[in-house]
């Protein structure tokens, strides 16, 4: 049977990953190719880039670096920011990513999931969603978390669902940074309204909250977290071991 | 030398990256002369099998890998690439495939238990049921990285492994010199290099 997925996720500016690393054995911390290569050999499942300014002069030196990480690495890779047309997709497929995570760019317009499913199929392309409770509802932001669109978050995720979307990415902005676990009561809700593979994200702070969620929540496929597998507060192979002694099925 | 056979049907750059990576030279073309030259050709391929098939004969590359297979060049199909290895699939109508192994193409939707999802992504495990040169470094139980949604129907005795998704998936195949994994070598780490390391030591 399939195993549950943990991904590193990288958060890359101007060629270099944020959040300074801190890692044994690494000089060069901040380069996503190492970062790639080591998150890679240490067992991640999959690995999820982020470009997180996205402006068109940081494109080129983006799509150079994540060519480099995609030689280099031979597990499945995600990539997103700014990604708005298809011929974004077009880029960032032809540099090496497997899929194609979407955020605001659905959000402005959700025809793109239609039609970049069509082209590259659903397995090609990821919903992301940032969720923030508002007001007692589940609410969907944009422009990296600052925007309040004011849509209800299920029901969007449900819609983009329908357009093609062959995976979803659930970050919780009101979890996120706080490391006191994955927002299990949404991402719950999410499980139950879609049946395509979600990804949790938001809120790791140990060991113990991954195998809270995989627990608590069967239907979740993946956990993923940025900087407690940076700054090396929770190594992969450690992780993994613990999650198989409580009989969550992993690759080893 | 590997050709990577380029008929406008996925991306190949996972793949010729990762032959680099073990240091084997490969080559993506589309050209007839230097597939047949090729010590060894892969079959890539994403998507729908009736657009792929349609594709090959088009372009004549269905004859040229038909050469091939019988110049015994070893021929490896993965993923749809090796759906197409089959005589016929049943996604979106009925299509005719390459027909180099018997068998054919049915989907997962209604094989399956419903509670598991569609398409079949992620890591799964290898049981292995018959011995051949592509898997000789395999062992049961090693992850490889599965994306497909139809899966193949064949003798046992062309099966060298299976996976387990809610009844037994052909996961790899093979006849004579021609193999096919269902899943993707190129993204399934250092299990899936070493099939591809295998597979780039065989000769005609």
């Amino acid at each position: 049977m399939i195993t549950k997925r943990i991904i590193p996720c990288l958060d890359v500016k101007d060629g270099r990953v944020v959040k300074g690393v801190n890692f044994l054995g690494l000089n060069d911390v901040s380069s996503p190719v190492k970062l790639g290569k080591y998150y890679s050999d240490s067992g991640a499942d999959e690995l999820v880039f982020y470009d997180i300014t996205a402006s068109s002069d940081g494109r080129k030196l983006f799509t150079d670096i994540l060519t480099k990480v995609a030689e280099t690495i031979f597990i499945p890779l995600t990539v997103g920011g700014g990604i708005r047309t298809t011929e974004d997709f077009d880029r960032v497929l032809k540099c090496g990513a497997d899929k194609v995570s979407v955020n605001s760019g659905a959000i402005e317009n959700p025809e793109l999931i239609k039609r970049a499913a069509e082209k590259y199929g659903n397995q090609c392309v990821v919903i992301s969603a940032d969720v923030k409770r508002i007001e007692g509802e589940y609410r969907i932001f944009s422009k990296g978390g600052r925007h309040d669109t004011g849509m209800e978050a299920i029901s969007w995720i449900k819609h983009c669902v329908e357009l093609g979307a062959g995976e979803v990415v659930v970050n919780s902005i009101d979890t996120d940074g706080v490391k006191k676990g994955f927002d299990l009561p949404l991402l719950k809700e999410v499980c139950s309204a879609v049946s395509v593979p979600v990804i949790a994200s938001g809120g790791a702070g140990c060991k113990e909250d991954f195998v809270a969620l995989f627990k608590e929540i069967p239907d979740i496929d993946a956990g993923l977290a940025a900087s407690i597998f940076h700054f090396n507060e929770v190594s992969i192979p450690d992780l993994k071991q613990l999650l198989a002694k409580n009989n969550i099925n992993v690759r080893l | 030398m590997t050709a990577i056979i380029d008929y406008g049907v996925g991306n190949l750059f996972s793949l010729q990256s990762s032959l680099a990576a073990i240091g084997e030279t490969a080559i993506i073309t589309g050209d007839p002369e230097k597939i047949l030259k090729a010590n060894r050709v892969i079959l890539p391929g994403v998507g729908a099998f009736g657009d792929a098939a349609k594709k090959l004969s088009d372009s004549g590359l269905d004859s040229v890998i038909k050469k091939c297979v019988e110049n015994k060049t070893p021929l490896l199909g993965i993923c749809l690439g090796m759906q197409l290895l089959f005589d016929e699939s049943y996604e979106y109508g009925r299509h005719r495939g390459l027909g180099l192994i018997p068998g054919k193409v049915v989907a997962m939707e209604g094989s399956i238990p419903k509670n598991l999802k569609i398409p079949h992504i992620g890591w799964n495990y290898l049981k292995i049921k018959n011995e051949t040169p592509l898997l000789s470094e395999i062992k049961n139980g090693d992850f490889v990285y599965f994306v497909h949604s139809y899966y193949v129907v064949c003798d046992e005795t062309n099966i060298a492994a299976t996976t387990d998704y809610g009844l037994e998936i052909t996961a790899t195949v093979f006849k004579d010199n021609v193999f096919g994994c269902q899943f993707h070598p190129e993204k399934s780490g250092d299990v899936g290099l070493k099939i591809l390391r295998k597979f780039c030591s065989l000769e005609r």
